[in-house]
């Protein structure tokens, strides 16, 4: 079933993962253990994974798959209990240079109120500027530049309790891009939103991803990983399956096996496919499908 | 109720007084509340009010408004009225059954309603026309000198904003529980007082473990962001002395030597033989 080794690397952009600089974020066998009443309870075994600079990654799995706990060993908020993690070529574990560490390695929460420090806005957006150290004028012209990427500059002096969800959100990636990170890690960011919320966070990602930002998506809906250039897989704390998500929505009875479901656009495809509509192979999105299927009307 | 209480709320404005040096504000409260306490007769008194008036003018903070906050400390000031008024020894002006009421006794009472109704105007005024988060800064700053005494003054700040981030939330979070629990039958408004009170433990208990949750989840979120206390940290928001409040210094200054003169110097005796 792992299928990290093979496959996906040459998946990744216009540079070739192989070529080891443009790799930002290196997991080589990592393992986690909680401490609960019980004993030690392993989280994650033998994960590795190797992020390339510039991709867009998403990482998908049940609850207690272990892909929160994945994404806080990457900035440093967990440290491994096996193995390795390396953020730009420092090791986690070097407390020397965990601030670096963070600052390269950005990360969104999923719960939008939880993760706002200040009662205005643009103040919240300079908190992480303003642990730096940075001059004012820097933080000033980065809290610009940052709220205008996610386009809520107007919303500057407001309280962010008067914000909706998905604003929320896309304040709390303001201040992490603010930082100006290397990577942004989201962890779950839609999972408590409204659809809308979910729509404009997501297509905040795509634009940071398309700004030359690496990405790592961590989410339970598979329709916010067709987008991305890969998909990993877990399930009980190891990479259950790894690879362009085109590729592995073609492995429908593996997906099954972990409980998933194929995004909608695909199990459609599939259901009329079996049923004799000539519909191509490698349609993701729902907008493709429904062309696709008025084409076919036409006809 | 809660509508009412104006006191600590922020009335917006781009006035003067909203753009004083927040320091600046701080300290000038903390000098009018002395100044408060060393004017003693009528002549002062009509210092005091003239210095707060002209306040009240620039900042243009209306003065329904300001009323408004000095009612939920109405019982204090009638409870400290009615008992100067009875209290008090001195020659008898009238006799209501057993109690008396003396001459200094209504000028003892009147004396200190005024001065706790100046007190809680200044106090007022400061926070009418600072943001709370500007005002958090202003402590910070004001603090600072005296963080090598052990002083945590960065701390302090980041708990008061913190603090002001999280009541509404918080505020929200309790209507949500409150309406969870009504939704289940629970009765929040029949029955005594104690009852009233039982009922409310299945909202605090949810309320003070959420409130837990979001401290553990903000925490990791304030690390993620880099955050390790106030040392090597900066500020987007800076204190400018300008002009303006030199000028306002200048002001204060002359109010608050008018007040200290009429106090050594005794003027209201002085007019009192002058005019007579």
């Amino acid at each position: 079933m792992r299928n990290n080794k093979s496959g996906p690397h040459c998946l990744c952009g216009p540079f070739c993962i192989m070529m080891t600089d443009n790799i930002i974020i290196n997991i080589e066998d990592l393992g986690f253990d909680y401490a609960s009443d019980d004993g030690e309870i392993a989280a994650l075994t033998g994960v590795s994974l190797s992020l390339a600079r510039g991709s867009f990654t998403a990482v998908i799995g049940r609850n207690g798959s272990g892909k929160s706990t994945l994404a806080k060993n990457i900035n440093a908020l967990l440290v491994p209990t096996r193995g390795q993690v390396t953020v730009g070529g420092f090791d986690t574990q070097d407390e020397d240079r965990i601030w670096e560490i963070r600052r390269m390695a950005g990360m969104v929460f999923q719960n939008p109120d939880n993760q706002l420090v200040s009662a205005v806005v643009e103040d919240d957006v300079a908190f992480g500027p303003e642990n730096l150290g940075l001059p004012r004028e820097e933080i000033r012209a980065r809290v610009r530049s940052s709220l205008e990427s996610v386009d809520m500059y107007d919303q500057r002096k407001m309280a962010p309790h008067l914000l909706s969800g998905g604003q929320k959100q896309r304040i709390a990636i303001a201040g992490v891009v603010a930082m100006r990170p290397d990577v942004i890690i989201f962890d779950e960011p839609t999972a408590m939103l409204d659809p809308e919320g979910r729509g404009e966070v997501l297509d905040i990602a795509k634009r940071l991803h398309a700004e030359g930002i690496t990405v790592l998506l961590i989410t339970h809906f598979m329709e916010e990983t067709v987008d991305a250039d890969r998909l990993v897989i877990m399930d009980r704390g190891r990479v259950a399956m790894d690879g362009a998500p085109g590729e592995i929505f073609t492995r429908t009875e593996e997906l099954r096996a972990l409980g998933l479901r194929l995004p909608f656009a695909v199990d459609l495809a599939e259901g009329l496919r079996a049923r004799g509509v000539p519909i191509p192979e490698g349609l993701l999105h729902e907008e493709e499908l429904a062309e696709v299927l008025t084409c076919l009307n036409q006809k | 109720m809660i509508r009412d209480i104006t006191i600590g709320q922020y009335y917006p404005g781009y006035s003067s007084v909203h753009k004083l040096d927040t320091r600046l504000k701080i300290l000038m409260v903390l000098a009018y509340m002395a100044a408060i306490f060393v004017a003693s007769d009528f002549v002062g008194y009509v210092i005091v009010l003239i210095g707060l008036l002209c306040v009240v003018g620039v900042s243009k903070v209306p003065g329904r408004f300001i009323l408004r906050g000095l009612k939920p400390i109405f019982i204090i000031i009638a409870f400290t009225f009615v008992l100067n008024l009875f209290m008090t020894k001195g020659d008898v002006f009238v006799t209501l059954g057993p109690l008396q009421v003396t001459s200094q006794g209504v000028y003892t009472a009147c004396y200190m309603a005024l001065r706790i109704i100046f007190l809680i105007i200044g106090a007022s005024m400061l926070t009418f026309t600072t943001k709370p988060v500007k005002l958090t800064d202003g402590i910070e700053s004001l603090l600072k000198p005296f963080v090598r005494f052990g002083m945590p003054a960065h701390e302090l700040a980041m708990m008061m904003t913190i603090a002001l981030r999280f009541i509404p939330t918080l505020l929200e979070e309790t209507d949500k529980i409150m309406k969870a629990q009504q939704a289940r039958g629970a009765d929040f408004e029949t029955g005594n007082i104690f009852r009233r009170a039982k009922a409310l433990i299945p909202i605090f208990i949810p309320l003070i473990v959420g409130a837990f949750r979001m401290a553990g989840d903000l925490a990791m979120a304030m690390e993620a962001r880099c955050y390790r206390g106030g040392e090597g940290r900066t500020k987007m928001h800076e204190f400018r002395f300008g002009l303006r409040d030199a000028k306002a210094i200048v002001w204060f200054a002359v109010w608050f030597g008018l007040i200290v003169c009429e106090r050594i110097f005794d003027l209201q005796s002085m007019l009192v033989a002058w005019l007579s």
